[in-house]
């Protein structure tokens, strides 16, 4: 468990150096389809380390998750599109995105204050549901969203002057959107990855834990439950605003039907298939669940061309079966989740000799 | 030694039909063990709850320490300067021993989230001074060598130990222990005893429910008893014990 600083310092250096260069062996190798897709593993890792304050950290078990992903993306394509003809930089828009997914976050944290399991994920479904169906509806009488057509035209980032939305040459290398944006996403990942390491060592990742774990002691113990709970929200919600903005300026084009009660369950399933509450797993979980749906789709056709000849199963719903049944199969074997902390694992482990 | 620490007059607290509390009033003196004691259902852990937040009252007045805690959350209460343990023990399971009194540490320290995140030199010093004062308490109440373990795995009487060192770090002014001694035996109950006289000696008054009648005349500087939700008795022990009204509801009629 103990590693010497030695030791640290040169997995760090590893994974630094594989991170740096991951984009253009992924790109030359595999192309750049495959990058765009290391992209999103990074954003959703964003999304699932901030549900996982509030699901794995808090307790507090939430299915409208996307909804502040939405707002996030929302606030970034109004403030940086033709749409309103506003253009304001990604320094401000992101920021402010980011506020107001907090602001959201509180809004869904007050009413469910005295919510707890079945309850509290039926309501913050119907958070999700709402924050969509606006999305979609608010186009009349004045136009604000577009309703279901979407924001097109985002503005890429401007980074001094340079546009990561056009491939650039630099030193001979050809640097393109997709590998422009990893670096971006990868820098805010990291920065989302610090700050939710701090938060679960600090003494307010330490409040968390005690409110999941028993909140009638906690408040016996001076917690203020209500502040602890409206923090958890806010905070996830803030880097789901974060990702949202990234997202919309990466696609260039976003539309309601992005931010659907699917996307949350599948924000859901990468916090408790990777482990709930420990953040290597989540990530874990979040890089599989993005990845292994587009290997899917790159084996299963042409493995049935070369088994049988012809496709028997049509391969996009095979590979939702096989996705699915994989799921199914992690949470029977493996309930504790791929990576979970050690503390969770002895939890289950427990729990099993009954 | 008679200063007023704890004052509550009048209360009644009912639920649904039940009127768990009738009309109880109780003075507790800075530096005392007070004891409550009374059969079973008499209204004893609804005081308790009462008195810590948990629940609130329908009428009368508690006052504490100069504050007025009628109807104040639990937060409050324990910031105004009073803690408790649990009957059946609420420890969080799956935190170390060491992790449990640092949350304890939570309302007298201040760092945010913004802090928690920059770690600043301020937020590192109280995270050190947290752990420091865990670390002392632990000791203080001699359980420092199961710091790491589990809380869940816990002999029950180094869990009751812990349960108190981690009330104790929330710094109170009275400390609420709800039978603390139930289900230990003759030479733990002895030590716990001894603890008790120790924290009170630290200058923390001591409120205690108890079923352990012996151990309660022995340890006790008053004791009130609660019989249906009132109090029938009040006084220094060898007054109560011979009080004829206690000697039917508690001693005498209702013994199982």
């Amino acid at each position: 468990m103990t590693m010497d600083t030695n030791k640290k310092l040169a997995v760090f250096i590893a994974s630094a150096i594989v991170l740096a260069v991951l984009p253009f062996v992924v790109g030359n190798t595999l192309g750049n389809s495959w990058v765009r897709t290391i992209d999103f593993a990074l954003l959703y890792v964003m999304l699932a380390l901030g549900l996982n304050i509030v699901v794995g950290f808090a307790g507090l078990l939430d299915l409208g998750f996307i909804a502040f992903y939405a707002v996030g993306a929302y606030t970034f394509a109004l403030l940086g599109s033709p749409h309103f003809d506003i253009h304001l930089p990604f320094y401000i828009s992101i920021p402010l995105g980011a506020g107001l997914a907090a602001m959201f976050g509180l809004l869904l944290g007050t009413p469910v204050l005295k919510l707890k399991g079945d309850y509290l994920a039926i309501v913050t479904l119907g958070f999700g549901e709402i924050v969509r169906i606006f999305m979609n509806n608010l186009n009349a009488p004045v136009n604000i969203t577009n309703g279901p057509q979407g924001i097109n035209l985002i503005d890429p980032i401007q980074i001094g002057g340079v546009s990561l939305g056009k491939a650039i040459e630099v030193f001979g290398f050809s640097l393109n959107p997709v590998h422009m944006y990893y670096y971006v996403f990868l820098f805010l990942t990291v920065v989302v990855v610090i700050m939710v390491y701090r938060l679960q060592h600090s003494r307010i990742g330490r409040a968390w834990v005690a409110m999941r774990e028993d909140s009638i002691a906690a408040a016996a113990m001076g917690l203020n439950i209500r502040n602890i709970k409206l923090l958890a929200f806010a905070l996830g919600a803030l880097s789901g605003g974060v990702a949202g903005g990234l997202f919309a300026t990466f696609q260039g084009f976003i539309s309601p039907e992005s931010f659907g009660l699917l996307e949350s369950i599948m924000i859901l399933a990468m916090v408790v298939l990777g482990g709930m509450g420990h953040i290597p797993g989540v990530i874990l979980g979040a890089v599989v669940l993005t990845i292994a749906p587009e290997v899917l789709r790159d084996v299963i056709g042409p493995l049935q061309m070369h088994t049988f000849g012809k496709m028997i199963v049509d391969p996009e719903n095979a590979r939702m079966l096989l996705f699915g049944a994989a799921m199914v199969i992690m949470m029977l074997v493996r309930p504790e989740g791929m990576w979970p902390s050690k503390r969770r694992a002895a939890e289950f482990k427990d729990a099993k000799k009954g | 030694m008679s200063e007023v620490l704890l004052k509550i007059e009048g209360i009644n607290k009912r639920f649904g039909g039940l009127h768990a509390l009738s009309n109880v009033s109780l003075h507790i003196n800075k530096g005392e063990i007070y004891g409550l004691i009374g059969p079973n259902g008499a209204g004893k852990t609804t005081m308790f709850n009462v008195l810590t937040g948990l629940y609130t009252p329908d009428e009368g007045s508690f006052t504490f320490d100069g504050n007025d805690l009628f109807r104040a959350p639990p937060h409050v209460v324990v910031n105004t300067g009073i803690a408790r343990t649990f009957q059946n023990i609420r420890l969080f399971h799956e935190m170390t021993a060491l992790e449990n009194v640092m949350v304890g540490r939570h309302i007298r320290s201040k760092a945010n989230a913004l802090g928690a995140v920059l770690r600043n030199k301020a937020t590192r010093d109280e995270e050190a001074e947290i752990e420091a004062k865990a670390w002392e308490l632990l000791r203080y109440v001699g359980i420092e060598d199961v710091a790491y373990e589990r809380a869940k795995n816990l002999s029950y009487g180094h869990q009751r130990r812990l349960e108190i060192a981690r009330a104790l770090a929330t710094e109170p002014k009275l400390l609420a222990l709800d039978e603390p001694a139930a289900g230990m035996n003759p030479s733990e109950t002895e030590s716990l005893k001894a603890l008790m006289e120790k924290i009170r000696d630290g200058g923390v008054t001591v409120l205690l429910i108890e079923h352990d009648v012996k151990l309660m005349m022995g340890l006790c500087d008053r004791i009130a008893v609660l019989d249906y939700g009132k109090k029938i008795a009040e006084g220094v022990p060898e007054v109560v014990r011979k009080d004829p009204k206690v000697i039917e509801a508690y001693l005498g009629v209702a013994h199982e």
